[in-house]
C-alpha cells in the first residue's frame, strides 16, 4: 500500500563504502527481490529502508514522505528477520500480540498488574485477542497459538514471525533472507504460500535473498545487488533472459551460464572458440566473452567437439559437464532425458543458435550482437 | 540417564552404566558385569572421597557441634541436646543480630541490584571509554575489603571525614555516622552496596552482550520507540535467568557480611550494627564457646539454603519459559 522510493542512497561503515548510490523505485503492491551475492550490501539497503541504520548519503521517500529522521517504529513497516527474532519469553500468542499492544495501548495501560485494572486496557485487549486469532486462522497457526518459540520448529516459527508482520497492516513488509534458516523442502513449500500471501494481501513486499531460485519464483520484479550497486532490475524472466552485465548472467540461473572465450574481428564478426559465428557487432574489434545458458547447447551436432567429463543424473533432466577439445574451456549442458546420457569420457560434438549467445565486453558489460541476414531467414540453424 | 552435567570420573562412570546396559544381559558373564561396576565404583570414589572430606564431612560435624558444649581447645565434651539453641532463641543479641542481618540484606540487595543492573545498562549503551568504566567499577570487587574498610573509616570520619565535609560544604547537617547507633548499620549498608555493584555489573554486562541484536530492532519496528518500552519488552525478560543469579548471589553474600563490620564497628555502637557471622565470630573465637557457634552456623545455613532452594526453584521455571 506504498510505494518506496530510494535516490542516490548511501551507506558507509567506518571508511567502507557498502552502498554507492542505489536508485529504486518500488511499486506500490510490488513483490521486488534483492538478490545479489553475500555481502553486496542488500541486507543493508533493507535495513536503510526500515530504519534500521541511517543512510549516509541519499534519500528514502515512503509514500512520498521523506523517511530521513524517522523512528523505525513511526515508518509503519513490518520485517521479518533472517532469525525470525521472536521474543522468546513470550508465548505465539503474545509475539503476534506485540505489534498491536505497542499501538493501541498506553504506556500505562502496558504496565503489569496496574494496567490489568484499567476497564480500556480489558476492552483493547478483546480487540487485540480477535485480531491475533484473525492472523492465526489466515496462517493457520491457531493451535500453536498457546507455545514458546522454543517449542516450535523452524517452519511454525517462520509463521508466528509471519503473523507478527501481517497483524496490523503495515504500509510494506522487508524480508530479510526468511527462508535460509529452513531445510531445502520446506523452503519450496514457504516460497510458494509467501507468493500467496502476497497476492492475497496485495501489499508492497521487499524481499532480500542470496538465493536467484527465490528471486525467480516469487517475485514480480528482481533487482540484482553487485558490490553495492544496482546492476539491473527488471522481471524475472528479463533479468535471466537479457542480462545487462556478465555478473548478472552469471548471478542468476543453476547450473551457472556458460561463459565461453570469444574475439570480435576485425570485419565486426564474433567468434567463440576461434570459430565463427553469424553474428556481427558494432563494437570495437578485440577480445569478449561469450555466455550460453546450459539447456540453449546441443549435444550431438555442431561445429565444437568435447569430451564428457562428468554427468549428474538429477532424475528428471540431467547436466553434462564438458571439456572442450583444444581449450582449458569447461561447459555444462542440460538435456531433458536423462537416458540419452553419454557416457564418461566419450567424445561428443556440439553447438547451439545464434540466438542463445548473449556476448559481453571484457568490463563485462554487455554487448549488442545482429544476426547475420541470411541466419535470420534460416532460423534456429546451427552455426 | 543423567546429562553431561557431571565432569571427570561420574561421567565416565555414566558411560560404562549405559555400555553395561547396551550389551544384552544374557550374553555378559555376570563375574565381568561385576568387574564393570567395581571399575565404576573405582572411578567414583575419588570424586566422592573428596567431596565427603571437604563438603559434607564438615556440615556434618559442624551440626553435630551444635548440640554440645565444646569449647575451642577443652579437651573434653558432652551432648547437651537442643540446649544451646534454646539459651540463643532466649538471647535478645540474636534476635538483634538476625534482624540486622536481615535489614542489611533488605537494604543491600535491592541497591546492588538495581545500582549494578543501571550501571550496566550506561556502560552498554555507551560508544567510548566502556573498558575504562568497566573497570572503575570493578575496583572495589578486586580490591581487598580490609583495606577498603580503613578507606571508608576516614571518609565517614564525624570530623575530618570527606563525606561530612561534603555535607556541612552543602550546609547540611554532619553525622558521626559510624559511631551513632541510628546510622551505623545504615552506613555499613552503604559500603556493603558500593562493594557489591561492581561484581554484579560485570555480570548484568555479560547478561546483555548475550541478548540477541535482532530482538532490539524487531521491538523498534513492532512499535517500542521509547527506551523503557524496549527495556521492558526485550531487556528485562531476556536477563532474567541472569537477575535471578545476581539477587541470589548478592543475597547470599549479604548474610555473609562480617570484615566491615568487624574493622568499622565491631557490631556497635550498642549492638546496633551486629550481624549474625560477627555474633558467631565473637561468640566462637572471643569466647570459645565453639558449641553454641555452631548452633549459630546452622541458623546461618538455614537462611543460605533457604536462599539457594528459592533459586533453584526459580531457575527451574526460567528453563520451562526459554
Amino acid at each position: 500500500m506504498a510505494k518506496i522510493e530510494l535516490s542516490a542512497v548511501r551507506k558507509s561503515f567506518d571508511g567502507t563504502e557498502i552502498l554507492k548510490g542505489v536508485d529504486l523505485r518500488i511499486e506500490d503492491g510490488e513483490f521486488i527481490s534483492l538478490v545479489g551475492p553475500s555481502g553486496c550490501g542488500k541486507s543493508t539497503l533493507l535495513r536503510v529502508i526500515a530504519g534500521l541504520e541511517p543512510q549516509s548519503a541519499g534519500e528514502v521517500r515512503i509514500d512520498g514522505v521523506a523517511a530521513d529522521g524517522i523512528r523505525p517504529s513511526a515508518r509503519n513497516l513490518a520485517m521479518v528477520f533472517q532469525s525470525y527474532a521472536l521474543y522468546p519469553h513470550l508465548s505465539a500468542f503474545d509475539n503476534i500480540a506485540v505489534p498491536l499492544r505497542m499501538r493501541r495501548l498506553s504506556a500505562i495501560e502496558r504496565l503489569p498488574l496496574v494496567g490489568a485494572l484499567l476497564p480500556s486496557r480489558r476492552r483493547k485487549e478483546r480487540g487485540i485477542r480477535e485480531d491475533v486469532a484473525g492472523v492465526a486462522e489466515q496462517l493457520e497457526i491457531a493451535h500453536l497459538l498457546g507455545r514458546k518459540p522454543a517449542q516450535l520448529s523452524g517452519g511454525q516459527r517462520q509463521r508466528i514471525a509471519v503473523g507478527r508482520a501481517i497483524v496490523r497492516q503495515p504500509v510494506a513488509f522487508l524480508f530479510d533472507e526468511p527462508l535460509s534458516n529452513l531445510d531445502a523442502k520446506l523452503r519450496v513449500h514457504m516460497r510458494a504460500e509467501l507468493a500467496q500471501l502476497h497476492r492475497r494481501l496485495n501489499t508492497t513486499f521487499v524481499y532480500v535473498t542470496h538465493d536467484q531460485a527465490e528471486a525467480m519464483t516469487m517475485s514480480s520484479r528482481i533487482a540484482v545487488m553487485i558490490g553495492g550497486e544496482l546492476v539491473q532490475v527488471g522481471t524475472p524472466a528479463d533479468i535471466y533472459d537479457n542480462p545487462r552485465d556478465i555478473r548478472v548472467a552469471e548471478f542468476v540461473g543453476s547450473p551457472k551460464i556458460n561463459i565461453l572465450p570469444g574475439r570480435i574481428r576485425d570485419d565486426g564478426r564474433i567468434e567463440a572458440l576461434g570459430f565463427a559465428l553469424r553474428l556481427t557487432s558494432a563494437t570495437a574489434p578485440g577480445p569478449c566473452r561469450i555466455g550460453v545458458r546450459p539447456e540453449r547447447i546441443e549435444l550431438g551436432s555442431g561445429p565444437f567437439s568435447g569430451h564428457v567429463v562428468h554427468a549428474e543424473n538429477m532424475g528428471s533432466e540431467a547436466f553434462v559437464h564438458l571439456g572442450v577439445n583444444g581449450s582449458d574451456a569447461r561447459l555444462v549442458a542440460r538435456i531433458d532425458d536423462p537416458r540419452r546420457l553419454p557416457p564418461i569420457a566419450t567424445q561428443v560434438s556440439f553447438g547451439f543458435a545464434t540466438d542463445a549467445v548473449r556476448a559481453f565486453d571484457p568490463e563485462g558489460k554487455r554487448i549488442e550482437v545482429e544476426i547475420e541476414h541470411a541466419e535470420r531467414v534460416r532460423e534456429r540453424a546451427i552455426v | 540417564m543423567p546429562s553431561a552435567c557431571g565432569s571427570g570420573p561420574l561421567s565416565d562412570a555414566a558411560t560404562i552404566d549405559t555400555a553395561v546396559v547396551a550389551t544384552p544381559a544374557a550374553r555378559t558373564p555376570l563375574r565381568k558385569r561385576d568387574q564393570r561396576a567395581m571399575t565404576a565404583y573405582g572411578l567414583v570414589a575419588p570424586a566422592f572421597t573428596l567431596m565427603l572430606l571437604m563438603l559434607l564431612g564438615p556440615l556434618a560435624s559442624v551440626i553435630a557441634l551444635s548440640f554440645t558444649d565444646y569449647q575451642l581447645g577443652a579437651p573434653a565434651l558432652s551432648w547437651i541436646g537442643l540446649a544451646n539453641y534454646q539459651e540463643m532463641f532466649a538471647d535478645r543479641v540474636f534476635w538483634i543480630s538476625l534482624r540486622n542481618t536481615l535489614t542489611y540484606v533488605v537494604i543491600v540487595v535491592p541497591g546492588a541490584v538495581t545500582l549494578g543492573l543501571a550501571i550496566a545498562l550506561l556502560i552498554e549503551s555507551g560508544t567510548s571509554l566502556r573498558g575504562l568504566y568497566r573497570t572503575i567499577y570493578f575496583l572495589p570487587v578486586m580490591a581487598t575489603l580490609i583495606a577498603m574498610a580503613v578507606v571508608w573509616e576516614f571518609m565517614l570520619h564525624p570530623q575530618f571525614g570527606l563525606v561530612n565535609g561534603l555535607l556541612r560544604g552543602a550546609g547540611l547537617p554532619a553525622f558521626s555516622w559510624l559511631q551513632d547507633r541510628n546510622t551505623a548499620l545504615y552506613a555499613l549498608c552503604a559500603i556493603g552496596i558500593w562493594q557489591a555493584v561492581g561484581f554484579n555489573m560485570v555480570l548484568f554486562l555479560a547478561g546483555l552482550v548475550s541478548i540477541p541484536k535482532q530482538l532490539y530492532e524487531a521491538a523498534e519496528i513492532d512499535g517500542a520507540a521509547s527506551a523503557w518500552a524496549r527495556f521492558r519488552l526485550v531487556t528485562w525478560p531476556m536477563l532474567g535467568p541472569v537477575t535471578t543469579f545476581v539477587i541470589v548471589i548478592s543475597g547470599i553474600r549479604s548474610f555473609q557480611v562480617f570484615d566491615t563490620v568487624h574493622i568499622l564497628t565491631k557490631g556497635g555502637p550498642s549492638k546496633s550494627s551486629e550481624v549474625l557471622i560477627h555474633t558467631m565470630y565473637t561468640e566462637g573465637f572471643e569466647f570459645f564457646r565453639s558449641g553454641y557457634g555452631a548452633a549459630l552456623t546452622v541458623v546461618f545455613l538455614v537462611f543460605v539454603l533457604l536462599l539457594t532452594l528459592i533459586k533453584a526453584r526459580l531457575a527451574d521455571r526460567g528453563v520451562q519459559t526459554a
